[in-house]
């Protein structure tokens, strides 16, 4: 599998590594045997036809799939040098520092400041609560419809801000990296639109790892592209690289719709 | 299925006909049998009304139980039921939400849960009376509690148990599992999800399933004759080692009387019995209506 | 980015002795209700074994005669237990038609509106207490049964059986209700689109379809109505006594039980032990029978999950 370790990453310092990485339901299985870079304020794109593995392994990179049970993972996921399926690594610490958005927004029933505030509640912030919020739903890019009406509930928000609402909620615990589900795929095309644009604004201050399905996103959003198959890494490098120039037959078919 | 298939529109052949009408005698026995049921709760109802509305007055809640009929009231009874009510409350509700989000949030998917869910299951079939003999021998006996409230409302308490772990199981169950995601994504511990989100969302369920397995527990007689609550008592429970006797128990001393006078006394300590359910279950409806509208 | 060190995501000792404190806090309260099973059979079998080093097991299941308080005790179960089966038959004589047929009525006949009213009231029944129950069938039931029937006794199995088999319609209904239910909707399409009728498509299929929640609910209304208690002291007597004629008074294990505790049964006397014996007895059967509705409704499921 090809290890990419020589990135010409504008960020420097790779933020997570995966190693030889595979996940088994029961007898089943779902990733077998991945390896990748994840770049420092970058946008990783995992992608490939559904049920290959790409949201399993987009799980391991913060422990969600230690909720499922059956779900057995080998291999090492290494974050600032440190293996998170380490015995002594807490699952709870590393959803802290590295946050998920899930594919339907999934905003708590409670009103929109209260969702914003839950992470750095339950983590222990002592600090300026209020500030938390707006900086928050600043960088999600829902302030500025959202700062007169704090207090109404999340499910009065439309799709497409519900879901930034959920992505406020995850920076609002000042995560290093965002993992992201096919954060678009429940949301019409102008929604969608600004959640790219969202997505594109966070990297400055953000590592990305993004699952989505629809291709045309990955090509205009990410750094990197990752074609994952039947749970095997089959081509990773520079997004443009994959798109116009694969190395493998497989990667072309799929990115030009020949079948997935 | 028909023998002589007739053209649409036509005159239906003898056997449509047939078919036809077993099926509208079908459909109005059925409603009947529907109806029979719902006609033997407004006659059950009237005959209490008839026979209590007489001596359904303030005298029957501030008297208590007498030797005369025109002089007996339901004070003691009334106050035992509420001490009853409160303490099983007390007793029942913390244990069995504890044990519904354990069965639901934290067991492990082994045989050994499966066995403490299918005991659950049988417990909520065990005959009411069963828990009275339980109770008899481990707190009246055993504990030595005697024939106090206590005693009675501990009896209780295990009674609605597996009740009310059933419910808030239920309630708990059907709080989405996205919601479960989005916390431990935020880095939330199990407890916080739980806490925080979980237990919000299924309260409302929690609390009417509660109040309804309450409703049990208030009209339940038997475990508490079991466990020596007496028909006869002419004062106020003070504190948790008094005697005492709950409305069933006065009830059913009355009706055991021969004189008719008892029975309307019955009847009408029946009419405040069914009152106090009533309001249990309006205050179901209001809890949940306002835990709904606060989200 | 301002971050701390990487031995950061270690367990925060503090946080989790508090996490693992509230799980076994909420692990000992489900066991709890094991040990209500533990405590329930140990006690019942404690004192049913002591009662049977006085009264041999043979004379307890075959004697037909129940008198232990007397002079003269005889330890005969059959009388109770034949009391608590004609009252637990009579009561599914009602229960069992009525509470199907109201079920194929709110599942294959009623729209959801007339449901939404009518289901609640049948389940309101289920929460009337069971000495209400016990004062209707006494001054309601069994004056109407004498004035049909003179030679009824005042207190007798007939009313006794028709107001718990009122009781347990609602236990009977909401079950098949549920099984009716859920027999999948092409099921019936299928029935008609070969021309059957709606009575055809109900009693031919969707019936049959859903037989064993059905027959669950059927095993589980008879165990609600040989454990009920109250109804059965009041309106059907304390005369053990081993007949077949409803209109006899008659004594159920449940009212003996009712019965013992209300005199005097010291502690350790062979009268309490008989309590046990009978709740033994009783606990037994109705355990039986709700484990046999579990399988019935188990397999159920297999058919259609």
């Amino acid at each position: 599998m090809p290890v990419i370790h020589d990135i010409e990453s504008g960020g420097g310092a790779p933020a997570l590594e995966a190693k030889h990485v595979s996940v088994h339901y029961g007898s089943k299985v779902a990733v077998s045997d991945v390896s990748l870079v994840v770049p420092a304020n970058q946008v990783v794109a995992l992608i490939g036809p559904s049920g290959c593995g790409k949201s399993t392994l987009l799980r391991c990179f913060n422990r969600m799939n230690d909720l499922v049970g059956g779900a057995r993972v080998e291999g090492a996921v290494e974050f600032r040098g440190k293996n998170l399926y380490d015995p002594d690594v807490d699952p709870v610490e590393v959803r802290r520092r590295i946050g998920m958005v899930f594919q339907k927004p999934n905003p708590f029933p409670k009103s929109i400041y209260e969702n914003t505030a839950f992470g750095p509640r339950i983590n222990g912030f002592r600090g300026d609560m209020d500030e938390r919020v707006e900086t928050s739903l600043r960088q999600a890019a829902l302030w500025d419809e959202v700062h007169d009406r704090l207090g109404d509930s999340a499910y009065a928000l439309s799709g497409g801000q519900q879901q930034r609402l959920c992505i406020a909620r995850t920076l609002a615990v000042k995560p290093e990296i965002v993992l992201m589900d096919e954060p678009a795929s429940a949301l019409d095309p102008i929604a969608t639109q600004r959640i790219e644009e969202l997505i594109y604004e966070l990297k400055k201050d953000y590592t990305i790892v993004i699952v989505t399905h629809n291709m045309q996103q990955a090509a205009r959003i990410s750094d990197y592209t990752a074609f994952l198959y039947m749970g095997e890494l089959i081509e990773y490098g520079p997004t443009e690289t994959i798109f116009t120039n694969p190395r493998e037959q497989r990667t072309e078919d799929y990115v030009t719709g020949r079948f997935g | 299925m028909s023998g002589s298939a007739s053209p649409l529109g036509g005159t239906p052949s003898a056997n449509d006909r047939r078919r036809r009408l077993f099926g509208s005698i079908f459909a109005i026995t059925c409603g009947a049998a529907t109806l029979v049921g719902v006609l033997a709760l407004v006659v059950l109802l009237a005959d209490v009304l008839r026979d209590g509305l007489p001596r359904f007055d303030w005298a029957l809640l501030t008297n208590f139980a007498s030797r005369f009929p025109e002089r007996a009231g339901v004070k003691a009874a009334l106050a035992g039921s509420i001490w009853i009510l409160g303490l099983t409350a007390l007793f029942a509700f913390p244990v069995s939400v504890a044990a519904a989000i354990y069965l639901e949030e934290y067991a492990p998917r082994n045989r050994w849960t499966r066995l403490i869910q299918l005991n659950i299951a049988n417990l909520a079939g065990v005959p009411s009376i069963v828990y009275g003999m339980l109770g008899l021998a481990v707190f009246v006996r055993a504990l030595g509690f005697d024939r106090s409230i206590i005693a009675g409302a501990l009896t209780l308490s295990i009674l609605i148990l597996p009740v009310i772990i059933i419910a808030s199981q239920e309630a708990v169950r059907a709080v989405p599992d996205s919601i479960r995601q989005a916390a431990y994504g935020l880095g939330a511990t199990r407890w916080q999800v739980v806490s925080s989100q979980v237990l919000p969302m299924a309260m409302p369920g929690i609390l009417t399933g509660t109040i309804l397995a309450l409703s049990r527990a208030v009209g339940e007689t038997a475990p508490l004759i079991m466990v020596g609550a007496v028909g006869f008592i002419a004062f106020t429970p003070t504190g948790l080692g008094d005697p005492f006797t709950v409305l069933p128990l006065q009830i059913y001393n009355w009706i055991s009387r021969p004189q008719a006078d008892f029975q309307q006394i019955a009847a009408a300590g029946i009419l405040v019995l069914l009152s106090l359910l009533m309001a249990m279950n309006a205050a179901a409806i209001l809890l949940r209506n306002r835990y709904q509208k606060d989200r | 980015m301002s971050s701390p060190g990487t031995d950061d995501l270690s367990f925060k000792r503090a946080r989790n002795v508090k996490e693992q404190v509230i799980g076994s806090f909420l692990f000992l309260s489900a066991a709890v209700s094991t040990l209500v099973t533990v405590g329930i059979v140990a006690v019942l079998f404690t004192e049913t074994v002591a009662f049977f080093r006085a009264v041999s097991p043979v004379d307890f299941f075959t004697g037909t005669e129940w008198t232990p308080l007397f002079q003269n005790p005889r330890f005969g179960v059959l009388p109770l237990l034949s009391g608590s089966f004609l009252v637990a038959a009579g009561a599914a004589v009602v229960a069992i038609p009525l509470g199907l047929l109201s079920a194929i009525f709110l599942s294959e006949y009623s729209g959801p509106r007339l449901r939404g009213v009518l289901k609640p009231l049948l389940e309101i029944l289920a929460g009337i207490p069971t000495v209400v129950y016990g004062y209707f069938a006494l001054t309601f039931i069994t004056p109407l049964l004498r004035t049909v029937l003179p030679e009824t006794d005042v207190f007798n199995a007939a009313s006794a059986a028709l107001v718990v088999g009122i009781m347990i319609v609602p236990t009977v209904s909401s079950l098949s209700d549920d099984a009716l239910r859920a027999v999948p909707k092409a099921l019936r399409q299928g029935a008609y689109g070969l021309g059957a009728t709606k009575f055809e498509v109900s009693t031919r299929v969707v019936v049959p379809a859903a037989l064993s929640g059905i027959l669950a609910s059927f095993i589980l209304g008879i165990s609600r109505a040989i454990g009920e208690t109250m109804a059965v002291t009041i309106a059907a007597g304390n005369m053990p006594n081993l007949t077949l004629n409803g209109l006899e008074s008659i004594q159920t294990m449940t009212a003996y039980i009712v019965q013992a505790s209300l005199g005097d049964t010291p502690h350790g006397s062979i009268g309490y032990q008989t309590l046990f014996a009978v709740g033994m007895t009783l606990f037994v059967i109705t355990l039986a029978m709700n484990v046999l509705s579990q399988w019935v409704m188990a397999r159920f499921r297999e058919e259609y999950q």
